[in-house]
């Protein structure tokens, strides 16, 4: 393990950790232009988190240990989600840790512990949203896993940064199939990520909510936590969008030291647009009913599979 | 030029009557045209018993022995069905239950439906063949659907879908044989389509693409000829529709739908060597014989009684070309020619029937005997024909299918017969009651037309007890042709 | 990857479209979208055999390229908008399936579509070759359309795609059929849109409505209708 490994994964796990709120910050400001409003401040996010952490958390009677354990547990895995993921390099030592499946399988696991700590409490919110979090995780998770196959078999491996590195190189032309598993990935992570259209990121009704309500018994740190890691969650999201399909401007392999630094405006430039797209599209759909969130995702399920199917057939 | 006048005469009578259909003498004109149509084929049936083979306008269209006696056949049958047509559809308008602008559609459809039979059974070509087919069904939907009533409407849509997703299933077909003959023939011109040079070099056709392309084109054909399971759409449409339409569906285009099977199948066997087609011909003939067999007891109308009939008969000959070999094939070909004859004879016979007795239903059609001896004999003699009562000559072609089935596939025969028995009764548990006993009947507005009925039933007694050499010599030339066995 | 060139990628690009459009057709519930998919099928057809009559350079391609464009992008669709205006029947609302089950029953159709035409794509010489699979899938996906629908609208719609899914399957086998044929089967398709138009306005002035479910009640045993 070089040294400049070590500084390159330590690199990108700052960068991750300080970029997500701005991130999130960055696409309310845009749904804030498409909407015809002012918005808060960029730095909100930031001055949230900061509050957050100086008050005094209150915690239910009946609250086990999960309940206390969660915040950290989701936090901690969205923290080694960013270190996997490629997004300003391709040598990363964590990697080794975790290919791209397992990598859905930790985001897996953020997702078990969030739920069962919403129904560690017993309120009825909780359990609503801790359920309609699970359903959604569990159809989301055979299409994020097809996209990853096809970007697979097309790379001939699981490990996300070869996978980037293969894309990188190929020559560019139309891939029908990478087109079909982007737009299911899109979906995904609509989904995922509590977006409009599965579910509303700033709804105060809690019939309605799905992500929102497995927050709704945390305070002080743990929900300065949470909300860290969903920030995380949305950044990892992206990134994991770019290695697939937008993997240029990543340093590779056998690449000077500057490229390092170089890919981190190429990031941000990615982000910017990203983001966007992703209020864009937030402000031009409308949120859906819970029942059709199934059918969304086997729509996306489908655009998955028809990746997959155009791939080994037609050899693109 | 016969032949040109052969397909240009009821093409030019559609258009005609299109503007004329509703006059008075248009009936007229409509019989007309068929009788021109009907010379039309005697010519050239003289021309081929002279010279043999024909081909037309470089080599798209060809006359040999298989297709010889059905296109006479096809314009035989249009134009006493043509006569029929006169006084039943007199009588229909005068009940009120047809219109004359659907008259005006009615007449000049019939014409188009016989030129689209008669470009289907003497095109070379195969896509023209499937194009000829397609037009065919198309117009004839609109004839089903005449009445606008409830059922009739249903029983257009579904003849409609039905034929047309089988027909696509054709299409595909067509598309596969012509990819098997593009590596053999090549692609300039329309060499490849042409059934003629296909049987010239069917031994080299690729036999995967070839099996898979049968499937495709006996499903899709035979959707049209009624082999179940595919059969849904033929007794809606029979009992729906007026019934010299139901006479010239069940006569004609049945047999012009099994004819491109049996061109296709002559094409796969060529090239396959195995017995794929005459074990699918077989399997789809015998269901469809067992289906229609228990089925006709369940009816109660009796234009659907004599449908389910037709199913029957149309699998047995299936079936005979399934087992193939001299005998089977000129077995076939000679019960396609008298079904054809039998049926419309019957569909004329009842359709009648049923005008003077108020229904269709046959518990409402009771002796026939008493009001008019002539249908109530037509009825029963058609009936007795068809069941294969000897001398008729159904009697001839089924004794030579089932003494083949007990030589080459004995495991057939008692399946066949208790077909047979079953139908026997049923049919004739039927027709008796219909025909004796207290009347039901009135009296027409217009005299019914009995000319044809027993004009079909004369050439059927005739064919039963002798063939005539040439006729004879045809069925031994189409059955060497389309070999097998 | 490398070295493919740009005119077959095209055309790669087109097969999958045309089959995430049969998809499309699929789950679609309004009518109005449903004829726009179609024409959008048409026009990725026309583009399809525009490209193949370049690459092949073959001149009656380029004909059945304009009969594709008259056809199936500008009469058909037009023809049936205005079934749907003046029959004024713009929804199917209630599938007999639900979407997710008709989704997953068409991704088994489509692994299985490819599996049928493996043999076909291994003999063919057409540089498309491997858009045989996707043709086969597109005329199953079709008739799942046509099977999974209430009202008869739709179940023209999944025909017509039936037709173009079997047209594009001629023109990646084989470079198209010769040009009588494909005359033909234009022609066929025209006169049973027409014959259809006819059809349509009988059945509503008998049932009021062009649901289906009017049209199931005849049955084995059926009695036609008392005649006077």
């Amino acid at each position: 393990m070089k040294p400049i490994e070590i500084i390159t994964q330590l690199l990108e796990l700052i960068v991750a950790l300080a970029a997500a709120p701005l991130f999130v910050g960055w696409i309310n400001q845009c749904r804030a232009w498409l909407q015809n409003r002012s918005a808060p401040s960029i730095w909100l996010p930031y001055r949230g988190i900061r509050k957050l952490f100086h008050k005094d958390a209150v915690i239910a009677t009946n609250a086990s240990r999960l309940f206390r354990l969660a915040p950290y547990v989701v936090f901690g895995a969205m923290v080694i989600a960013a270190g996997i993921i490629p997004s300003m390099a391709t040598r990363l030592p964590l990697t080794q840790v975790a290919d791209a499946i397992a990598l859905v399988g930790l985001l897996a696991t953020a997702r078990v512990f969030m739920s069962l700590a919403a129904m560690d409490i017993g309120t009825a919110f909780g359990t609503l949203g801790a359920r309609r979090e699970m359903m959604v995780g569990f159809l989301a998770e055979p299409a994020l896993l097809m996209v990853i196959f096809v970007a697979s078999l097309i790379s001939a491996t699981t490990a996300l940064p070869a996978i980037t590195e293969h894309l990188a190189t190929q020559r560019l032309g139309l891939y029908p199939s990478l087109a079909f598993t982007a737009v299911a990935f899109l979906m995904v992570l609509l989904a995922e990520n509590a977006r409009i259209p599965v579910d509303n990121p700033a709804t105060h009704l809690e019939l309605t909510m799905i992500h929102e309500a497995t927050l709704l018994e945390y305070s002080a740190r743990h929900l300065a936590l949470m909300d860290w890691a969903a920030a995380l969650k949305l950044f990892n999201y992206a990134c994991i969008g770019f290695a697939l399909f937008i993997p240029w401007g990543v340093s590779t392999r056998g690449s000077a030291p500057v490229a390092l630094l170089a890919s981190i405006p190429v990031l941000a430039a990615k982000l910017a647009v990203a983001g966007a797209l992703l209020a864009v599209l937030e402000t031009v759909s409308a949120k859906l009913r819970v029942f059709r969130a199934p059918e969304f995702l086997a729509t996306a399920f489908l655009f998955a599979v028809l990746g997959l199917l155009v791939h080994l057939l037609l050899r693109v | 030029m016969g032949f040109l006048l052969l397909i240009g005469t009821p093409l030019t009578g559609a258009a005609v009557l299109a503007v004329l259909g509703a006059r008075r003498f248009a009936p007229r004109l409509n019989i007309a045209f068929s009788l021109v149509t009907f010379l039309a084929a005697c010519a050239l049936t003289v021309v081929v018993m002279g010279a043999g083979n024909l081909t037309f306008a470089r080599e798209q269209f060809f006359i040999d022995p298989f297709n010889v006696f059905l296109v006479t056949l096809t314009a035989l049958v249009g134009l006493t069905t043509a006569v029929f047509s006169r006084p039943y559809m007199r009588v229909e308008m005068e009940h009120g239950r047809v219109r004359a602008p659907q008259l005006r559609l009615y007449h000049s459809m019939y014409q188009l439906f016989m030129a689209t039979m008669l470009v289907a059974l003497t095109t070379n070509n195969m896509g023209l063949l499937w194009v000829a087919m397609e037009a065919a069904t198309l117009s004839t939907v609109l004839l089903v659907t005449l009445y606008r009533t409830g059922p009739s409407l249903e029983a257009g849509w579904k003849y409609f879908v039905l034929c047309g997703v089988g027909i696509a299933q054709a299409l595909f077909g067509t598309i596969l044989l012509y990819f098997a003959a593009e590596h053999v023939l090549g692609a300039e011109g329309v060499s490849a389509l042409l059934w003629t040079h296909l049987n010239g070099v069917k031994g080299s056709l690729e036999p995967k693409v070839l099996s898979l392309a049968f499937v495709f084109l006996l499903v899709g054909y035979g959707t049209k000829v009624g082999l179940a399971p595919l059969h849904n759409w033929l007794p809606d449409a029979h009992a729906e529709g007026p019934t010299p339409i139901s006479a010239v569906l069940s006569g004609l285009l049945l047999n012009v739908a099994l004819y491109a099977v049996v061109r296709c199948k002559i094409l796969v066997e060529g090239s396959l060597h195995s017995s794929l087609p005459s074990h699918m011909l077989m399997g789809f003939g015998l269901l469809s014989v067992v289906l229609a067999a228990f089925f006709l007891w369940r009816q109660r109308d009796i234009k659907r009684l004599f449908a389910y009939s037709s199913i029957e008969h149309m699998g047995i000959i299936t079936f005979a070309f399934g087992m193939g070999g001299a005998v089977a094939n000129f077995a076939a070909l000679l019960h396609m020619t008298v079904h054809s004859l039998t049926k419309s004879a019957i569909f004329f016979a009842a359709g009648h029937a049923a005008q003077k007795s108020g229904s269709q239903l046959i518990d409402n059609i009771r002796g026939l005997i008493t009001l008019s001896p002539t249908i109530g004999w037509g009825l029963m003699m058609g009936s007795l024909a068809i069941l294969g009562v000897p001398p008729f000559g159904v009697f001839a072609s089924e004794f030579l299918i089932l003494t083949t089935a007990m030589r080459e596939q004995p495991w057939a025969t008692p399946i066949l017969l208790m077909a047979l028995a079953v139908a026997f009764a049923a049919i004739f548990g039927r027709v008796q009651p219909m025909v004796f006993g207290e009347t039901t009947a009135r009296r027409l507005p217009h005299p019914p037309a009995l000319l044809p009925v027993f004009l079909h039933l004369a050439l059927v007694l005739a064919l039963g007890l002798y063939i005539p050499p040439y006729l004879a010599e045809w069925y031994r030339a189409a059955a060497r042709l389309i070999g097998g066995g | 990857m490398a070295g493919v060139p740009f005119d077959l990628q095209l055309l790669n690009l087109c097969a999958a479209l045309l089959l995430l459009l049969s998809f499309a057709m699929l789950t679609q519930r309004r009518l109005v979208n449903l004829v726009n998919l179609l024409a959008v099928q048409g026009t990725v057809l026309f583009v399809a055999t525009l490209l193949i009559a370049w690459r092949t350079r073959q001149a009656h391609l380029y004909l059945s390229a304009a009969l594709t464009l008259g056809l199936k992008v500008m009469l058909l669709p037009y023809l049936l908008h205005r079934l749907i205006r003046r029959l004024e029947v713009y929804w199917d609302a209630e599938p007999l399936l639900n979407i997710s089950g008709t989704m997953l029953i068409g991704v088994l159709i489509v692994v299985f579509s490819f599996g049928l035409a493996q043999p076909i794509s291994a003999l063919a010489s057409t540089a498309t070759r491997n858009a045989i699979g996707i043709a086969v899938a597109v005329v199953l996906l079709s008739f799942l359309t046509m099977i999974t629908r209430r009202k008869a609208m739709s179940q023209v719609v999944g025909f017509l795609s039936m037709e173009n899914g079997l047209f594009f399957g001629a023109m990646s086998a084989t470079y198209g059929m010769p040009m009588v044929v494909e005359f033909g089967v234009a022609l066929d398709v025209l006169v049973a849109v027409l014959v259809l138009g006819i059809f349509f306005f009988q059945i509503r002035e008998q049932f009021d409505s062009l649901d289906l479910h009017h049209l199931e009640s005849l049955r084995e045993d059926a009695t036609a209708g008392e005649r006077e």
